[in-house]
């Protein structure tokens, strides 16, 4: 039996409340008090309450530690912002869409959702997922907590620009976000033709404010930076605009003396979110559960190695498997004492298998930036069933 | 026909053959008419071309003013010293090491690929906390200060829409496109 997740947070939720109010009492029979009625708006139960981990001023992430199946919650959903969350109202928002279109054009929020909707699962990853200097008290959301899956709902921007007249010698558009950075990425013509998104919708509500309300670009697989938030304008071009975030920061410098730009796609990847620091395991079957995800497409296989890289067997995908979203993965073991360190692999349906840190270091050079590092990582399971991240060293 | 005009031509002909039950129109004749002054009042980006680029003029001297009171508390009193991002410094040589040492900081003057950018982004985000509240006379003259504390223009150089698109920046000739293969070119396994 391992202690689960749910005892840790229950544990650390009533040790809050200890701090507030007194413990109250065993709690009573729940069969012989009648409970409180219906309210407008519901809540998480008081012993699961859940909370992103935030770091500084611009960053948040997901806590996988704590969640299941796919979807994230979506106030647990990770936050990267480089001018804090913006305030709009729906009433005055508005896209401008101009540029090397026939007809430049402005679409009220309410014009957005004239249009057909659609409704896409895809997760969201921030292309800087990975903490390199962790140290073994590292939860998986510490690690890697930069992805969450929603379902996004909006209009296909290919529709938008039907309706405005791209014309023949369009190649990008600059996106560009209504927050206090005004920031701005380059997009090529064709992902905005194909799967690209104007999204107004999360998992059946309107975007949390933290995810572009109003209204975003969504860019399915792409690395998070690239989908602007707030989206208050779309500029067709020929050619795309070297924009900060496209030249000084998300680019990669390579062991070959160039530096990657324009590099959209998140590879493939996977996380262990059970068991994980700062779980401590009893002796028995072990469920080892986490997410993979990628941006080519579907997760065709996940390989789990309980003897830290030596071995390897397939785990099981849970369905739904879908393209561009968080899998589910599951593998029971029989924990039977000792040391172990438990790794996780994933493979895509284009072959592309993830990487090890040596083959990442190989490429790209110890002192290259901490974008799209996809690594396979572990955690060490110690000889008292304390779990604890597999420490690495990229220096 | 060029490959995305031709997706277009491909995705009208597609709607019109899935007939009248899924038929899109042409246009559903949503959204109004932007006005060239709404675009103009929204379109403040620059390329590296120049376009972009309003009228006014900068020096590095007067930059350096401006630079003293308004950004140096964060950056540095001469670009190098942050405590946020180091904007100045160049490498021996103008070679490239950043892949092998961690510890040399991506600047301006060592990374940055085009100098249009740093107008475009000192006139959007900074500083932080007054973004948008530079005149452009203002960003012409920190984009000139900071390119020539980079050694990269001379200390009597103005910036301006003419001169600006014409900075040559060390950094430029490293940079490469993304070569991974599309999913759709990969091998199935
Ligand atoms: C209150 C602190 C603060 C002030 C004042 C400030 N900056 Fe910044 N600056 C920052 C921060 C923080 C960043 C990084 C922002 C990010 O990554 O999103 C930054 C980034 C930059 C960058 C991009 C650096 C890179 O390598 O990508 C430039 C250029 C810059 N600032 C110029 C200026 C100039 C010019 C001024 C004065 C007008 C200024 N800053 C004032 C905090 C400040």
């Amino acid at each position: 039996m391992k202690v689960t997740r749910r005892d840790l947070i229950a544990g650390a939720a009533s040790a809050v409340a200890l701090g507030r109010t007194a413990r109250a009492q065993t709690p009573p029979d729940s069969t012989k008090v009648r409970g409180p009625g219906p309210r407008a708006v519901g809540d998480r139960a008081a012993t699961a309450r859940l909370q992103r981990i935030v770091r500084g001023q611009a960053v948040s992430s997901t806590p996988h530690q704590d969640l299941m199946g796919i979807i994230t919650p979506s106030d647990l959903h990770f936050e990267r912002h480089h001018a804090g969350v913006p305030a709009i109202a729906p009433e005055s928002y508005s896209l401008l869409i101009h540029g090397m279109v026939e007809r430049p054009t402005i679409f009220t929020l309410a014009d957005l959702k004239r249009f057909p909707s659609h409704s896409q699962i895809h997760f969201l990853e921030c292309s800087g997922n990975l903490g390199r200097t962790a140290g073994p008290e590292t939860t998986p959301g510490m690690l890697a907590g930069l992805t969450s899956t929603s379902e996004w709902t909006g209009v296909r921007l290919s529709t938008l620009l039907r309706e405005v007249g791209v014309r023949a010698e369009a190649r990008w558009l600059l996106a560009e976000g209504a927050d206090a950075a005004v920031l701005t990425r380059s997009v090529p013509i064709e992902k905005a033709l194909d799967d690209a998104l104007i999204a107004y919708g999360q998992n059946g509500e309107a975007l949390r404010p933290e995810q572009g309300y109003p209204a975003r670009l969504f860019l399915p697989g792409w690395e998070g930076n690239a989908s602007v938030k707030w989206l208050r304008r779309l500029e067709v071009s020929d050619a795309p605009f070297m924009t900060r975030e496209e030249t000084s920061k998300y680019t990669e410098p390579f062991a070959n003396g160039t530096s990657r730009q324009f590099s959209f796609r998140m590879d493939a990847r996977s996380l262990i979110t059970a068991p994980a620091f700062p779980n401590r395991l009893e002796r028995g079957w072990v469920e080892i559960t986490g997410i993979a995800w990628t941006g080519a497409g579907r997760i065709a296989r996940v390989d789990i190695s309980t003897d830290g890289g030596a071995t390897w067997a397939p785990a099981q995908l849970q369905d739904p498997v879908l393209p561009l979203a968080h899998t589910r993965f599951r593998h029971m073991w029989q924990w039977t004492g000792g040391e172990a360190v438990i790794m996780s692999r994933a493979v895509d349906e284009t072959g592309y298998v993830q990487p090890t840190k040596a083959e990442l270091l190989a490429q790209r050079g110890p002192g290259t930036a901490t974008y799209h590092l996809n690594p396979i990582t572990g955690w060490v399971v110690q000889a008292d069933g304390r779990v604890v991240y597999k420490e690495e060293s990229w220096a | 026909m060029t490959r995305v005009s031709r997706r277009i031509a491909l995705a009208a002909l597609l709607l019109t053959a899935a007939g009248q039950a899924f038929a899109q129109p042409a246009r559903y004749g949503i959204g109004r008419a932007a006005t060239p002054a709404e675009i103009a009042a929204l379109d403040i980006d620059v390329r590296p071309d120049g376009t972009g680029l309003p009228a006014g003029s900068g020096s590095s001297s007067a930059g350096a003013t401006i630079y003293a009171s308004k950004c140096a508390q964060c950056h540095g009193a001469t670009g190098k010293e942050g405590p946020n991002d180091v904007l100045v410094g160049r490498v021996p040589g103008d070679g490239f090491p950043f892949a092998a040492d961690p510890k040399v900081p991506h600047t301006i003057g060592n990374y940055w690929p085009h100098a249009t950018t740093v107008f475009d982004y000192i006139r959007r985000a900074m500083p932080t906390t007054a973004p948008g509240s530079l005149s452009n006379d203002e960003v012409y003259a920190l984009t000139a200060f900071l390119l020539h504390a980079n050694g990269i223009i001379d200390a009597g150089a103005v910036m301006d829409k003419a001169s600006l698109p014409k900075v040559a920046m060390p950094a430029r000739k490293y940079f490469v496109p993304d070569t991974r293969k599309q999913a759709a070119e990969r091998p199935k396994p």
